[in-house]
């Protein structure tokens, strides 16, 4: 009984808080390993199209990206443009960039490389076309129309 | 356990700031964070090639041509179409149920007729006299040693010819959305056949053979060339000043 007694005088002891970074740790490490640093800051406005029949691009390390939309900012006007890194590009430079591409990568894989073309939905077919001739002339053939998941 | 230093022991160093380090650095990479994987339908495109005479010599009936103009309306085999039905569109251009006279003519491929094949090409190689012929023999033996083996997992089937495609033009202010549409409906209606024929000969879907799995990926090479996926990004039709 007295025992009792004793931890009424106290009142009730705190929780402790001692696990607490463990946990927050965890939920860290998670992030760290599921985190992809963004590459390029978007120049462009994208809306992806919808699509069913969608395959997953596997290795990321093997995708090059091509952005086409309308500029974000607005004083560039709504014509859709070409974005490739971290820069507007013309079409005469997607040669010179899917040669980068290829030399960036070891030799082994360098037929593996994937371009995914990032491209609003609201864009003209017109572009797009152009963008794959000039692909086509570069002989990048494996290239992906990046969709959302529909459905 | 902090009351032991007073004893002289040596003081902890306390730990309560660590919840808040680690805070700092879990916000910073939830920030940073994409967890989009990008997705979206694989196309390869074909080669450039100068010699545009290959492409004349296509049988009109092997070609299924898709247009869509720049008012994102689907013109099909020369009759407007809507888009629900482009599906089923596709399916019957693969497989020409009816044997239809404007639809690919097909070829029952059986094992006595690969077998016979394989054994011509054997003897042409053996046959053969300078490098370029030999290696076209050896490709043409490959060739119908794969049919021989789909035969052996499906048992005989029809062949598509292999001038059979889809054509799909756009004009030059079509939507790409109604382009990603088209395509889908298309890359569909061959998924369909191909999960039609897995599920009937494997009991399984196409998308449940596990190309990792070497069985499985015999029979994925099976299905495949049953149905092959042949959707032509085509020649951009020149429109004026380009070129």
């Amino acid at each position: 009984m007295s025992r009792f007694k004793d931890k009424g005088k106290k009142g009730t002891p705190a929780i402790s808080t001692a696990s607490l970074p463990d946990i927050i740790f965890m939920l860290l490490f998670f992030f760290m390993v599921t985190t992809v640093m963004r590459e390029v800051d978007l120049l462009v406005k994208i809306t992806l199209p919808e699509a069913t029949e969608v395959t997953k691009l596997e290795d990321k390390a093997l995708v090059d990206y091509i952005y086409i939309g309308p500029p974000s900012n607005d004083k560039l006007g709504t014509e859709p443009v070409i974005q490739l890194n971290d820069d507007f590009s013309k079409l005469e430079e997607i040669d010179s960039w899917v040669k980068q591409g290829i030399e960036r990568r070891d030799e082994v894989l360098q037929p593996r490389i994937t371009r995914s073309l990032k491209v609003d939905k609201e864009t003209n077919m017109k572009i797009v076309t152009d963008v794959k001739q000039e692909l086509r002339k570069s002989n990048a053939l494996k290239i992906n129309y990046s969709t959302t998941q529909g459905r | 356990m902090l009351k032991r230093s007073k004893k002289g022991g040596v003081q902890e160093i306390n730990a309560g700031s660590m919840a808040d380090i680690a805070f700092l650095l879990l916000i910073f990479f939830l920030v940073t964070t994409t967890m989009d994987t990008d997705a979206g339908i694989l196309r390869l495109l074909p080669p450039i090639v100068d010699d545009i005479e290959e492409a004349d010599k296509v049988k009109e009936r092997n070609v299924y041509v898709v247009l869509i103009n720049d008012a994102d309306m689907l013109l099909v085999e020369g009759e407007p179409m809507d888009i629900k039905e482009l599906r089923a569109g596709a399916k019957e251009f693969m497989t020409n149920p009816a044997n239809s006279e404007d639809l690919p003519e097909k070829v029952r491929v059986t094992a006595a007729m690969a077998r016979e094949q394989i054994g011509n090409y054997r003897s042409y190689v053996a046959g053969a006299t300078d490098e370029q012929t030999k290696q076209d023999f050896e490709k043409g033996l490959e060739r119908w040693e794969d049919k021989l083996r789909t035969v052996e997992l499906i048992g005989e089937y029809m062949e598509l010819p292999n001038s059979a495609v889809i054509s799909l033009q756009t004009g030059s202010k079509t939507s790409y959305d109604m382009y990603v549409k088209v395509q889908n409906e298309l890359e569909a209606g061959i998924r369909e056949l191909r999960d039609e024929l897995s599920k009937e000969k494997f009991g399984r879907q196409f998308s449940e053979l596990d190309d990792k799995n070497d069985d499985d990926k015999d029979l994925i090479k099976a299905v495949r060339s049953v149905f092959p996926q042949r959707i032509s990004e085509a020649e951009p039709v020149e429109v004026g000043k380009r070129q």
